[in-house]
């Protein structure tokens, strides 16, 4: 770690001029008549990790990037005071912003897949900050950007400075991300949901590599919707709004003893991993009755060329019955969900449906028994027809009943996800993602499905919405009797809603049961791992990650 | 978070002509395969076109030439027309791949003698065409891209009116200005370097068109990516931005497009070498349809279709250059 010079002296905090300090921040975009930032204050004091708290258009983004001048195009930025390592930034003009960004302050972006360029080597973007700003003269580069490497954990950084962001696993490449933007030592990290797209062992190690690099004397920012995430490693939160803070104080503070409303709803619905969370008193009770599974899968295999993306799985569905499906990208999660569809043929096992064959059915005789089983992906704005209107979504199933029953049908198919029928008008991207997951429900409703398959249904969601759209689907099982096959990353959201769980890695399942003993005595190391990594709520000191 | 799907490999065999070629044998045989075939299916084509056309062969080979029975002989003989069909053709394919052309029984020379003499000035006008359009594409989409809106409505208008406006009259206003009033450039011939830059502006123009708008479209889109927003990041100046990172992205479609170049640069030099009177593959295909000097008419569709595979070759080449992630696909 400390074999680069990156490390700067610890900085005596307290009393010490802030980095940043504005006051009365006002982020406008006049073309659209957004007011994106309405009235904030901010400071970040050197070596303090400050958190901006916040739903999706809240306007911690445009906050954070306002800080370097990259607000965005055609925006306006006022301020009453706007100080900037050192400098009076409201006087500041291109040339004076280009030598903050970077060398003053680095910014670390959510998916460094798209965040680097996908065309250059990660060695050749790292070099450019170096070049940039001069950091070492140019015969030294390539020995600096090795060093940087794998000052940020990268192993091997010789070869790994050679290849392209595509090529490197997401932790990987997110420590790349990294380390070119701490390449010209800046006094300041950004990190913009630097763990949101990284499965959950993978954000723990980003999340200890950023706590050194605070512990080394870095300044962090951190913006992030994940309040468990912000648990573990700020100092001071601000809650955001609107464009406004509503809530300010020591991370501690705000996260166990919150005061303001929002921040309260906040916390409350993240959806937790302590037992006893779930199942808003279903009518029907999940007692294991040998009744037959209305979905069964059977020693199911497929392989993508030599890889086994899913390997001898077996599991049964019953009526009423929630089986959670865990496990990281790439652990055959979403190829299960594609097999039990009928979308994908096994290479061996089989997969019935209510009790008949499905698997083995040619696609003309499984096409009648489709509407038995339904599917609710992660983003509906993809596998919606942006063209057509809700109505016309909601009643695609329908097409058998004449045109004035489909139409009163979903209106009472919207009304049972909690939408108005004013909404059938809309086209899927005048919605807010929270409407058009309740709309991907409505439509998978619409066939009266015994079984519904949910691939990541609430990943997109800001979490107050997450845990409106779980009880929406608790509340339609206990109704109908559905049976639902709940894929997730997130353990939180798996644990709220499943009887039964089943883990996946590397295409297996490594462990399964009933859920509340599966996340209570995790008897595979795996899920003991998986387990560990997610990051908590309420956070106590001995709780936080460390550099 | 979507458990990432393996990739999708681009479907096997998607050759030149679309032909499904087994994956086992690989990309480079897989092109080399693809490339004969489409040569073939040329040479076959135009053979067929000889064949379908009505009235008697020998009187089509010669055209409008000197009609002697030596010659019609010599027609007979060398043709193979005395012998049956399937020979016949074979003949003609074991010919092409001799790399004899056949002979202009018009002109009494052999074809690819003819064609040797005109490819120079053809290449050098559809170079400098090629150079024009590629470079006044750039450089407009790089000082236009993300700029303020009225130097962007201009250039589009400008760029909307090269796209539609025939080469042809193009050729004729730049003769008029350049020419006749300002007396800047020859009129014609080919003889000194000044005579290129008329014909290749007339040529070049529509194809700076196209190509702006595309590679305007595409830094946009660049620049709005995350890695722009991350370079800006870095303190780089908005220029250093479009040269190192947006304008590479921006080639990729442009790239795509740089087939259909080929076709509008070679139907267009017929155009524009007939307009300023220049020497060249286009003036010969000209006449020899005018003349209907059938050898010719052939070789020139065989040629046109090798240049096709060989500029599609090069293109594939030049994606695996720009974009890494399909190097390992």
């Amino acid at each position: 770690m400390t074999e680069l010079a990156v490390t700067r002296a610890h900085p005596a905090a307290a009393g010490a001029a802030p980095l940043v300090a504005v006051e009365d921040l006002r982020v406008s975009f006049p073309a659209s008549g957004v007011e994106a930032v309405r009235g904030l204050s901010l400071s970040i004091a050197p070596g303090e990790c400050v958190a901006l708290v916040g739903e999706s258009g809240s306007g911690k983004s445009v906050t954070a990037r306002s800080l370097i001048g990259l607000a965005g195009p055609g925006a306006t930025v006022r301020a009453s005071a706007f100080r900037v390592g050192g400098g009076d930034a409201l006087t500041f003009g291109p040339r004076e912003w280009r030598r903050v960004r970077g060398r003053f302050a680095g910014l670390v972006l959510q998916d460094a897949l798209v965040s680097l360029d996908p065309l250059r080597t990660v060695g050749a973007e790292i070099t450019e900050v170096l070049a940039e700003h001069d950091v070492v003269p140019r015969p030294a580069r390539p020995e600096r950007v090795r060093a940087l490497l794998a000052a940020v954990g990268v192993p091997d950084p010789d070869a790994r400075a050679g290849q392209h962001p595509h090529q490197l696993s997401g932790g990987l490449r997110q420590r790349a991300l990294i380390a070119s933007a701490i390449a010209a030592e800046p006094e300041l990290i950004i990190a913009d949901e630097p763990t949101t797209a990284l499965d959950v062992t993978v954000q723990a190690q980003i999340l200890r590599l950023l706590a050194e690099r605070k512990a080394a004397g870095t300044a962090l920012l951190m913006i992030s919707h994940d309040l468990a995430v912000v648990a573990a490693i700020a100092d001071r939160v601000l809650v955001m709004k609107d464009g406004l803070v509503v809530e300010e104080g020591p991370a501690r503070e705000v996260l166990t003893t919150p005061r303001h409303d929002y921040t309260r709803e906040l916390l409350a619905a993240v959806p937790s991993m302590s037992a006893g969370s779930r199942r808003p008193t279903g009518t029907l009770s999940p007692t294991p009755a040998p009744r037959d599974p209305v979905l069964a899968v059977t020693g199911v295999s497929v392989a993508y060329g030599s890889r086994r993306a899913v390997d001898g799985v077996s599991f049964r569905l019953h009526a009423g019955e929630t089986l959670g499906v865990v496990g990281e990208s790439g652990s055959g999660k979403t190829t299960l969900a594609r097999l039990a569809l009928g979308l994908l043929a096994p290479d061996a096992g089989e997969v019935s449906l209510r009790g008949g064959p499905w698997s083995a059915l040619p696609e003309r005789r499984r096409r009648p028994l489709r509407p038995a089983i339904q599917v609710i992906a992660q983003n509906p704005l993809d596998s919606f027809d942006p063209r057509h209107t809700v109505g016309r979504l909601v009643a695609d199933p329908l097409s058998a009943l004449p045109r004035r029953q489909r139409r009163e049908r979903a209106i009472e198919l919207l009304g049972r996800v909690g939408l108005p029928p004013e909404l059938l008008g809309r086209r899927p991207r005048e919605l807010s993602g929270g409407q058009r997951q309740r709309v991907a429900i409505a439509r998978a409703l619409a066939s009266r499905p015994e079984v519904l398959i949910c691939d990541e249904p609430v990943s997109a969601l800001d979490v107050s919405v997450q845990a409106q759209v779980l009880d929406l689907l608790a509340e339609i099982q206990a109704e109908d009797g559905t049976a639902l096959l709940f894929i997730s990353h997130d353990l939180g959201v798996v644990r709220h809603l499943s009887d039964r769980v089943l883990v996946m890695k590397d295409g297996r399942v490594v462990e399964e049961g009933d859920v509340d003993e599966v996340f209570r005595h995790p008897r595979h190391p795996y899920t003991r791992e998986l387990l560990a990594a997610v990051p908590r709520l309420p956070c106590s000191p001995d709780e936080r990650v460390t550099g | 978070m979507t458990a990432a799907l393996p990739a999708r490999r681009p479907p096997a065999g998607r050759g030149l002509a679309g032909l499904r070629v087994p994956a086992w044998l690989g990309t480079p045989v897989r092109r080399l395969v693809t490339a004969v075939a489409v040569l073939w299916a040329a040479a076959t084509t135009a053979y067929a076109a000889l064949l379908l056309a009505p009235g008697d062969t020998v009187d089509i080979l010669v055209g409008d030439g000197a009609d002697t029975p030596e010659i019609r002989a010599q027609i007979v003989a060398e043709w193979g027309l005395d012998r049956p069909e399937a020979v016949r053709y074979l003949s003609y394919l074991g010919r092409l791949l001799h790399g004899d052309l056949g002979r202009s029984y018009q002109l009494q020379r052999d074809v690819g003698e003819i064609l040797a003499g005109q490819v120079g000035p053809t290449v050098r006008l559809t170079l400098a065409a090629a150079a024009v359009g590629v470079v006044l594409a750039v450089a407009v989409a790089v000082a236009t891209a993300g700029r303020s809106v009225w130097p962007r409505r201009i250039v589009s208008a400008a760029e909307l009116v090269a796209v539609s406006v025939p080469q042809f009259v193009i050729g004729i206003v730049l003769l008029f200005v350049f020419s006749f009033s300002l007396g800047w450039f020859p009129v014609s011939g080919a003889a000194d370097p000044q005579a290129l830059v008329l014909p290749a502006l007339a040529l070049g123009l529509p194809v700076a068109g196209v190509l702006g708008q595309v590679l305007r479209e595409g830094l946009e889109r660049a620049l709005e990516q995350p890695f722009a927003v991350t370079a800006r990041s870095r303190g780089l100046s908005e220029r250093a931005v479009v040269a190192r990172h947006a304008l590479r992205h921006a080639l990729l479609p442009a790239v795509t497009l740089a087939g259909w170049f080929t076709g509008v640069l070679l139907g267009g030099a017929v155009i524009t070498e007939a307009l300023f009177g220049r020497p060249g593959l286009g003036r010969v295909t000209m006449q020899a349809v005018t003349g209907k000097d059938m050898p010719v008419v052939m070789a020139v569709v065989i040629l046109s279709a090798a240049v096709y595979v060989t500029i599609s070759a090069l293109l594939d080449l030049a994606y695996r250059l720009i974009d890494p992630r399909l190097r390992s696909a």
